[in-house]
């Protein structure tokens, strides 16, 4: 390969990386974080777009250069050279996409490990899920009902789930964390809100009807707040 | 050999040549009464009718013996009699059966004349045809057909979409529509076309004059429409069609309306075509491969069709039992996923995928075979590392058995799964980068024709690798629990199985098409068709990763307001790609009449289809082909891959 083809060859793979970058940058790909296991989630997402960036300019450089370079005349009938492989460099692309894989593979279990141990003090939230709405229940507090689900900042929390009918599945995209809420077992969830402010509750399994309308809220309160509404009788 | 001997031979040979042109398929139908026995869509409309009511007096018998009240029970009725007893009516009439019947009762068989095979007129394709070639075509023209209603459903979906609120439909036929949309496109339209292409083109590439069975790789091309027909026809039950999803989600599932039966056993009806022809592959390609063609001298569509056929035969009786036990918690009240009744409902998820992970590779090995096929061809350069393809494709099929449970990280299943299975599924980028890495190696310093199966071929490895890395976020369990379930999903699916599977079978339907039909079809409107679909489906289903990681849910009829520019952007986009399917079919069905006609090896291809012509005769070839090399040795003076046609001198014969 001639010098000035492999000047041409980076210099498209620098484009494409930049392309790739911009897309990756300008629009707002994820929501304002506003738990813990956001931000490590998030750490994941944006360490597997650089990995994914990376690959993606290879594959764009050398698909544009050939494109571009390796058309046949319109009157030229001849054969390419007869290449049958390359044992190094097919060792090289099992190799590093390895490297890689197992880098992503390292970083989830990790992140996925610390989302999962559940902080000191939890607080319980029961969560019932069933056609078409969310109930909670708050054991600490005398089991107090409540169908906006409302959680202390800075505390770990543990829902603990479960649907009466089909399976429904909780998610709060500024939490980042999504469980099924499934008949039959219960499954838990571990959420440490850290931002104030309302988010949506959504309900992401398709579970029947009305569906697209299961919604409701998730308030994220200062602590003395909470306690005061968990506190007080009666549902909320 | 001797003078005379060899002078018997070309004789027989001759005579053989007259006995099938003078044939010209099945002798006419007999007149009169007689005329309602005779194999064909007569006999096969009263049959139908027959076997319903042999369906209604069986279920009503049953009922009344039992002491079940009532006797005449409508969703029973419609399982046993419409849904299991007609289509095995309609298919003895059409004929499916006549050969085994006879030899099942004691009656002699018919000695098989070969009337059987070929097509000399259009009705040749409406009968129960044994030539894989004319099985080919109607797997093909079939799976197009349910590729449009497909794609009609996918238009009505985006219409819906347009605007948040709701527009043209309630949420129950929403769910419908998208849930026939996506079953049609895998059971109808995927996974079958690839079958119908490798129908016609194995066995020629092998140098075999038939499929190994061709008896029942008949019968499984007549289940395709009973599968099809059932799934769309769910729209005019009460209740509507089945709407949860193509994954037909236990428990969900069982407490639908009737329509969810329809999907139930169609996905039975479909499946049992899958496996069959699956099995019929297999035979073949172990078995009649030309002499001299090794394994590792077999084509890499060969080795892809070989690996998806062991995916089917292992996999597809899965799903079959999954689509069982959910019709008999409905019906039966086994209760095998109700968790009132002790069931799992999860185990559905497990079963259910069990198949559906590795269906996953049977809608993409084949479109990979195909790209090899048509970058090594028009690249004018072997395929590079021959044989790490063949072994990488092996490698999925080994690994596709070992993830399906990454479609359930947020599940609630034993969260101790879920490392070992994301492991597994960042394994298989490997084997796939490394085929996306050889098909790019392929076309370095070649002598590139961008025609249009060529450009299809580009445009799916560069569509596929955007595909493959959304697969990599999603294989990442922390982000897969943010992005599951969501519009991300629908963006890594599509880029898969349209940028994947979809833009393989239009490179292989152009690649193939001078074979098939005799005639080239329009090159310029090939180009027009792929540019078309190339910027609308960027344009449809790239904006889809950006609202599902900002939030917004799958399967939903409506949604936050944030959305809605996307939405309507997505929508205009996907009215542009669907317009883009006219100017393929207005090809297809114009180049088919008047279209040029078309030499045997347009292409200049190496592999064996191409050395016959084209269309290629009745038995394919005229006499055994000797394999005595690579299919690939573009640019090796003086290499073959195959020695035919009596251009076998001594020298060559002598090569292995």
């Amino acid at each position: 390969m001639r010098r000035g083809s492999i000047v041409q060859l980076i210099v498209i793979g620098v484009l494409a990386g930049a392309v790739a970058s911009l897309f990756a940058l300008i629009p707002g790909w994820l929501p304002q974080p506003a738990s813990r296991e956001a931000g490590r989630i998030d750490f994941v997402f944006w360490f597997v777009t650089g990995i994914c960036i990376f690959v993606f300019s290879i594959v764009a450089a050398v698909s544009v250069f050939a494109v571009w370079k390796f058309r046949a005349k319109p009157d030229d009938d001849s054969d390419g050279p007869p290449i049958h492989g390359h044992t190094g460099l097919e060792i090289m692309w099992t190799a590093v996409p390895t490297l890689l894989v197992t880098s992503i593979a390292v970083v989830s279990a990790i992140v996925l490990a610390k989302d999962d141990a559940q902080g000191a003090n939890p607080l319980r939230v029961d969560v019932t899920a069933q056609q078409f709405f969310w109930s909670y229940h708050y054991p600490g507090f005398g089991n107090k009902e409540s169908d906006i689900l409302r959680l202390p900042v800075n505390r770990s929390v543990v829902l603990r789930m479960t649907s009466k009918d089909v399976i429904h599945s909780f998610w709060v995209p500024e939490f980042r964390q999504k469980q099924d809420v499934v008949p039959g077992i219960h499954p838990t969830l571990h959420i440490t809100p850290n931002r104030v402010g309302t988010y949506p509750v959504i309900c992401t399994e398709l579970c029947g009807l009305g569906h697209a309308l299961m919604r409701s809220r998730v308030i994220v309160m200062e602590p003395d707040a909470f306690q005061q509404w968990a506190s007080k009788k009666g549902p909320s | 050999m001797g003078v005379e001997e060899g002078a018997v031979v070309t004789a027989a040979v001759a005579a053989g040549h007259e006995t099938h042109s003078s044939h010209q398929g099945l002798p006419p139908p007999p007149r009169g009464w007689r005329r309602l026995l005779y194999p064909g869509f007569l006999r096969a409309t009263w049959m139908t009718a027959l076997f319903f009511g042999i369906g209604c007096g069986i279920v009503v018998l049953c009922r009344w013996w039992g002491g079940w009240h009532p006797i005449w029970f409508g969703s029973i009725i419609v399982l046993v009699a419409a849904l299991i007893a007609a289509p095995i009516g309609f298919l003895a009439g059409i004929g499916a059966f006549d050969y085994w019947a006879r030899y099942a009762i004691g009656a002699p068989t018919v000695p098989e004349d070969h009337s059987g095979h070929g097509a000399y007129s259009w009705r040749d394709y409406f009968r129960v045809n044994t030539d894989h070639k004319v099985i080919g075509m109607q797997y093909l023209v079939t799976t197009i057909a349910f590729f449009l209603i497909g794609g009609l459903l996918a238009m009505l979906v985006r219409a819906e979409l347009a605007k948040p609120g709701m527009q043209f439909f309630d949420n129950q036929t929403y769910n419908g529509l998208f849930s026939v949309h996506a079953s049609l496109m895998i059971f109808l339209f995927v996974i079958p076309a690839f079958a119908g292409l490798a129908n016609f083109v194995v066995p020629l590439m092998l140098g075999a004059p038939d499929m190994a069975f061709p008896r029942l790789n008949a019968l499984s091309y007549w289940l395709l429409p009973i599968a099809g027909i059932m799934m769309v026809s769910s729209f005019l039950v009460p209740g509507g069609a089945f709407a949860a999803g193509w994954t037909g989600y236990a428990p969900l599932s069982v407490h639908q309306p009737l329509g969810t039966i329809f999907f139930n056993m169609g996905v039975q009806w479909a499946g049992a075509s899958s496996i069959m022809t699956a099995l019929n592959f297999l035979v073949t390609i172990i078995t009649m491969r030309a002499p001299g063609m090794t394994f590792w001298r077999m084509p890499l569509l060969v080795w892809a069709n070989f690996t998806t056929s062991l995916l089917v035969v292992i996999a597809t009786p899965f799903i079959a039992g999954s689509q069982f036990f959910v019709m008999f918690d409905r019906v039966m009240h086994t209760d095998f996923f109700e968790p009132a009744g002790g069931g799992y409902a999860l185990g559905y998820q497990h079963i259910f995928w069990f198949y559906s992970h590795p269906a996953v590779y049977i809608m993409m090995l084949p479109g990979f075979g195909i790209a090899s096929e048509v970058i090594s061809t028009m690249s004018r350069k072997p395929i590079f590392g021959y044989r790490l393809m063949a072994l990488s494709l092996m490698a999925i099929l080994v690994l596709g058995f070992s993830v399906w449970a990454h479609h359930m990280f947020v599940s609630g299943m034993a969260p101790w799964l879920r490392v070992p299975m994301m492991i597994t599924t960042l394994l298989i980028a490997i084997p796939t980068g490394i085929k996306v890495f050889s098909w790019l190696a392929t076309m370095w310093e070649g002598k590139i024709n961008f025609s249009t199966p060529m450009l299809w071929a580009t445009g799916f490895v560069s569509m596929f690798v955007i595909g493959g890395l959304s697969g990599i976020y999603l294989g990442a369990v922390p982000i897969d629990i943010h992005v599951s379930d969501t519009y991300f999903i629908v963006a890594h699916i599509h880029y898969v199985l349209f940028g994947g599977s979809l833009f393989t079978i239009f490179a292989g339907i152009y690649y193939w098409f001078p074979k098939m039909t005799g005639r080239m079809y329009n090159e310029k409107l090939g180009k027009l068709h792929f540019w078309l679909t190339f910027i609308g489906f960027n344009a449809t289903f790239f904006p889809m990763h950006l609202i599902g990681t900002q939030g917004m849910p799958r399967r939903v009829s409506d949604y936050d307001p944030m959305f809605a520019n996307w939405n309507a952007f997505i929508s205009v986009a996907s009215f542009f790609l669907g317009a883009s399917t006219i100017v393929f079919l207005y090809n297809m069905i114009v180049s088919m009449r008047r279209g040029a006609p078309a030499p045997g090896n347009p292409w200049r291809s190496l592999t064996l289809e191409w050395q016959v012509t084209s269309p290629p005769p009745v038995f394919n070839f005229d006499e055994i082909p000797q394999v005595v090399g690579s299919p690939y040795e573009y640019g090796v003076p003086g290499a073959r891959h195959a020695v035919l046609n009596g251009d076998r001198t001594a020298e060559e014969v002598k090569v292995h």
